[in-house]
């Protein structure tokens, strides 16, 4: 990396002396590598933004198309003095953090057992990769049905084998159930990343790791943990973006209860948009969405961010 | 596909309509309930004797196959030439003028044949805007070995409390036998079909006539209290996981001691592929309480035409086939009579190899008598039993099912889940505008 | 050591089975009968049958789902390295004051959720005629996935030392050159994660190809929602379609899994 920087360094300052024109024709260069991308991604995002700024402040029913019209601040208030806007707000919230922790948790576990090398260790990581390729969909059914129902499921039977109470899963512990399916979906992308970086720790390191059996836990916290701080960023980054928007999983299992017990953001405007048919307000919940996700965005950009400017913090 | 269409549409305006042989391309949307699935499996017969028809099936379950075709038509989007809908969805679309009325029905259709009380469910104004596919209404399933075992006899006109006397006698769990299965799977249509005939034989309504919700009334608390209590005692585990099918599969697996559903799920315990219960199942009336009225529902998955179709006539056509008196012979050649699509015409009930099933005079008479003008005690300012056809119905209904669920749960007490529900249905009645 | 690596290896494909347990039951009860999928105690030696899956193919074109799944994955996935790639290029070796705001103002695109913005979107579909168009589905789902794929290759260009392009620089290799012939063939681990990534990502997706297509561009995440709730309860055939519905993916990515682990850097190698 240290590199790599002073290569940038250089870069720059041969750009610097480069003659007037060819730096100009270099800038339309540049700009002709970027804007495609740039340009595509500012349509996409000004455009459903724009719309759902309209609509949010619109009252549109689908089903009343004849009844459109300005609604001001009115689908915002009426949301906002929704009780369970602000609990879909909180499920949201414990929905992500649990997900994470569990998948940073299992993933660096998972990576640890599979970074070193033992007979079969490429079949054993072709089998802890595979639920990432699995569907959301697909996912939930088979939790649903076949390991965690409570009559028919092979975990009730498993419990029951050894003489637990069977767990009924969907009813008394839906967060849990739908936090277990997640988990297991995402742990082996962050196993993934995590694998990637301890490669790349100097072997010598490792080994001194793993050979001093009797400080591993030290070890761990003083060597491993702090060499992955980076990736642990990163996949937290990129998890909290996809868990904020889940959707699949609840709708296959729950449908958002019992109660309101899996009631989250992203399902408060499914019901506004799908069951009430109701634009207007789904818009005003959408709306409120993105603010949550840059809420939490900023949070963790600030993280990123520190890191991807102070590289040679990472030695 | 669309530009196909629009080629076609500018070859039949140039060419006139006469002697044109182009393909017709139907895309119809169903629901994955198995009579639906036969349908299409049987359609290669259509096929094969109208070679100038393709069909595109899009089968999803309720849920999603609702949201779409609701986007599809109200945006106008016209993806679809046939839809499957119910008794709820034909009144409010017909309405909207978003359904081709059925107003030139051949003779040899024979629409007499069909159930006064469906049809009139599929009218608006008079004028017919779908054709009904099956139809159900709702009864007690029950296990006449275990009921014989235990010395109770099962009256033609049960009540729900004595339904609660013998589900606690009947449950056993620890050998997997429960009292009584009930839907508890949030829902309008799943759930909440069930606890709406409760709350209309307690004697509760949805709105008044001012079209005021009244969820929290104390009718509507007895009712679901008593549903409440009844499944968490006496049902199986996972109650608010159970819909329509998880309970279907519970009865036909001998787990269920009693089960209050539609009527069209009784074939299903005959097909000895599936069930376990085929010697020992009987039928009687739905359970009534303090109300002897509205204690079983009326629905019938219906197929219905977009305005926005290109091909209105032809999915006219198939849409004859698909619930003709001859499509029924044909289930029943191909599957037996148990598994023919029921409760649609009275000429499937004169038959004598169908008549003699133990379940059909009981689906005779409870969908003679579901009676959808007059479900309450109290007057309703809605025709509909176990709904309300309005389109706010939808999310009114489910947003109680949910709280009812999360009663079940014990996430919260019955009060506070209709005070919950009850707050969403005033402001969704609001916003709407009602009042 | 000799034991504790036996240890290390029985504990290693011990979770690794945990892992791949509910795939592996869900092919097993594929090639169950009905009855067998639902039996308590499980089943597990039986006779194999293909009824279940037999009549998963009668019921609907499977061949038509998984090609419509192959154009929009595979589509989706080139569009994006071709919009990705020079954006990433740029950002990597030319990084300018804005780079750091640019990419984090491209991930925040990611950020507005489907449903919130589904009426809109479906409305502009409508009006452009891509509403179950294979077209529609390809470009939603390049949009979904550009900013991942340019913050992925992004991270990973930064990764390979300037030295290597300037050389080709002062050969006299124009841009093009440099980034078919030096670039490239240095990224291949981080690019074919990339598109790796982002082809899962459109082949699992479900929300927008369940709204957006209707039968001519359904692709199997469609497919697979036919068999759910009615067909709950039918455990062999909902396993048969998961099975395949996945299949296709799951090979592909163990095919691929060498370069995830190589190329899945996020910028967090050192």
């Amino acid at each position: 990396m240290a590199a790599s920087l002073q290569g940038q360094g250089g870069t720059a300052v041969a750009g610097r002396g480069l003659a007037k024109k060819a730096w100009s024709r270099q800038r339309w260069t540049m700009l002709a590598l970027i804007a495609p991308a740039v340009g595509v991604l500012l349509v996409w995002m000004i455009v459903p933004l724009a719309m759902t700024i309209y609509y949010a402040f619109h009252r549109y029913n689908v089903l009343y198309p004849e009844r459109f019209g300005f609604a001001g601040f009115r689908n915002f208030s009426l949301l906002l003095n929704d009780p369970m806007f602000w609990g879909a707000m909180g499920k949201t919230l414990i929905l992500v953090g649990a997900s994470l922790i569990v998948t940073v948790v299992l993933g660096i576990i998972l990576a640890l057992v599979l970074e070193k090398d033992f007979p079969g260790r490429s079949i054993a990581r072709l089998m802890a990769l595979a639920p990432f390729f699995v569907m959301p969909v697909v996912a939930a059914l088979v939790w649903k049905n076949m390991l965690m129902h409570p009559v028919y499921g092979l975990l009730s039977w498993i419990l029951g084998t050894i003489g637990l109470p069977v767990v009924d899963w969907f009813q008394n512990w839906p967060m849990t159930a739908i936090v277990i399916i997640i988990a297991w979906q995402w742990t082996p992308f962050a196993m993934l990343v995590f694998l990637t970086s301890l490669q790349s720790m100097p072997e010598e390191q490792k080994e001194a790791a793993w050979l001093d059996g009797a400080n591993a836990v030290q070890m761990f916290f003083k060597i491993i943990l702090p060499h992955l701080s980076r990736a642990i960023t990163a996949v937290v980054m990129i998890e909290s973006i996809f868990f904020l928007s889940i959707f699949a999983e609840i709708f296959t299992t729950t449908g958002g209860g019992p109660g309101q017990a899996t009631t989250t953001l992203s399902y408060i405007i499914y019901t506004r948009a799908f069951l009430e048919w109701n634009v207007g307000s789904a818009s005003a919940g959408g709306l409120f969405a993105v603010i949550l996700a840059n809420i939490v965005a900023i949070f963790l950009i600030r993280l990123v961010a520190r890191n991807m400017q102070n590289p040679e913090k990472f030695g | 596909m669309k530009l196909g269409m629009i080629g076609a549409a500018l070859a039949v305006a140039l060419m006139g309509t006469s002697a044109f042989a182009q393909e017709t391309r139907l895309t119809i949307a169903t629901v994955n309930n198995p009579d639906m699935i036969t349908m299409q499996r049987l359609s290669a017969e259509y096929t094969a004797a109208n070679p100038d028809v393709k069909l595109d099936w899009v089968v999803l379950p309720e849920n999603e196959l609702r949201a779409k075709v609701t986007t599809d038509i109200a945006t106008k989007a016209g993806a679809y030439d046939i839809l499957t809908i119910g008794t709820y969805e034909v009144p409010i679309w017909g309405k909207l003028g978003w359904l081709v009325p059925f107003d030139d029905v051949p003779a040899d259709y024979d629409i007499e044949d069909v159930f006064p009380l469906v049809r009139a469910g599929l009218s608006v104004d008079d004028k017919l805007f779908a054709m009904p596919f099956y139809g159900e209404s709702s009864f007690t399933m029950y296990r006449k070995d275990l009921f014989e075992a235990a010395g109770i006899e099962m009256p033609e006109q049960p009540t729900w409390e004595q339904v609660k006397e013998w589900a606690a006698k009947l449950h056993d769990p620890a050998n997997k036998q429960y009292g009584i299965c009930l839907r508890g799977l949030p829902g309008w249509g799943e759930n909440m079909a069930i606890i709406s005939t409760m709350g209309n034989t307690f004697g509760a309504r949805y709105f008044d006539e001012e079209w005021k919700p009244e969820l929290n009334s104390e009718e509507w608390k007895t009712a679901v209290g008593f549903y409440v209590d009844l499944v968490n005692n006496y049902g199986p585990p996972g109650v608010t996981g159970n819909g329509h099918l998880e309970n279907r599969t519970l009865f036909a697996g001998g787990n269920c001691a009693m089960w209050m559903d539609a009527t069209s799920a009784a074939g299903y315990m005959f097909n000895k592929d599936e069930s376990k219960v085929v010697d020992t199942v009987a039928f009687t009336n739905a359970p009534v309480g303090p109300v002897p009225k509205g204690n079983h529902w009326l629905w019938a998955w219906s197929l219905a035409i977009p305005a926005t179709s290109q091909n209105a006539e032809a999915a006219k056509d198939f849409i004859y086939w698909a619930t003709s008196k001859e499509y029924i012979q044909k289930v029943a050649t191909e599957n037996g009579w148990a598994a023919v699509p029921p409760g649609t015409r009275k000429s499937t009930y004169a038959e004598p190899e169908y008549i003699k099933l133990p379940f059909t005079q009981p689906t005779l008479d409870a969908m003679n008598t579901a009676d959808p003008t007059d479900p309450t005690a109290k007057p309703v300012p809605y025709v509909g039993i176990q709904y309300a056809p309005i389109p706010e119905f939808q999310a009114i209904g489910t947003e109680l099912g949910r709280a009812i669920a999360g009663a079940v749960a014990g996430q919260t007490t019955v009060e506070q889940a209709l005070d919950n529900a009850q707050a969403a249905a005033d402001r969704i009645m609001q916003e709407a505008g009602y009042y | 050591m000799k034991r504790s690596h036996l240890g290390h290896a029985v504990l290693g494909h011990g979770l690794a089975f945990l892992m791949f347990f509910p795939i592996l039951w869900m092919i097993i009860t594929a090639f169950k009968t009905e009855i067998d999928a639902f039996s308590m105690p499980p089943i597990l030696f039986f006779e194999p049958t293909l009824s279940s899956l037999n009549e998963v193919f009668a019921r609907g074109s499977y061949s038509k789902f998984v090609t419509n799944s192959i154009i929009a994955a595979l589509g989706s996935t080139l569009l994006c390295l071709l919009f990705a790639i020079p954006a990433a290029y740029q950002m990597s070796f030319f990084p300018s004051k804005r780079t750091n705001g640019t990419l984090l103002w491209m991930i925040s695109t990611k950020m507005m959720p489907a449903v919130g913005v589904i009426i809109p979107i479906y409305l502009i579909f409508q009006a452009a005629g891509l509403l179950d168009h294979i077209m529609g589905l390809v470009l939603i789902f390049f949009l979904m996935n550009l900013p991942l794929a340019v913050w992925m290759l992004y991270t990973y260009f930064k990764e390979i030392p300037n030295e290597i392009l300037e050389a080709a620089r002062v050969d006299g290799a124009g841009i093009v050159e440099e980034l078919r012939f030096i670039l490239l063939p240095a990224a291949i681990p981080g690019i074919a994660s990339t598109a790796l990534l982002c082809t899962i990502l459109a082949w699992n997706e479900s929300f927008w190809s369940l709204q957006l297509t209707a039968s001519n561009a359904a692709p199997l995440t469609v497919f697979i929602a036919s068999f759910k709730a009615a067909e709950g309860m039918f455990w062999a055939k909902m396993s048969g379609a998961s099975m395949l519905a996945i299949g296709p993916i799951v090979l592909l990515g163990w095919a691929m899994q060498r370069h995830l682990v190589r190329g899945l850097t996020f910028g967090a190698v050192k």
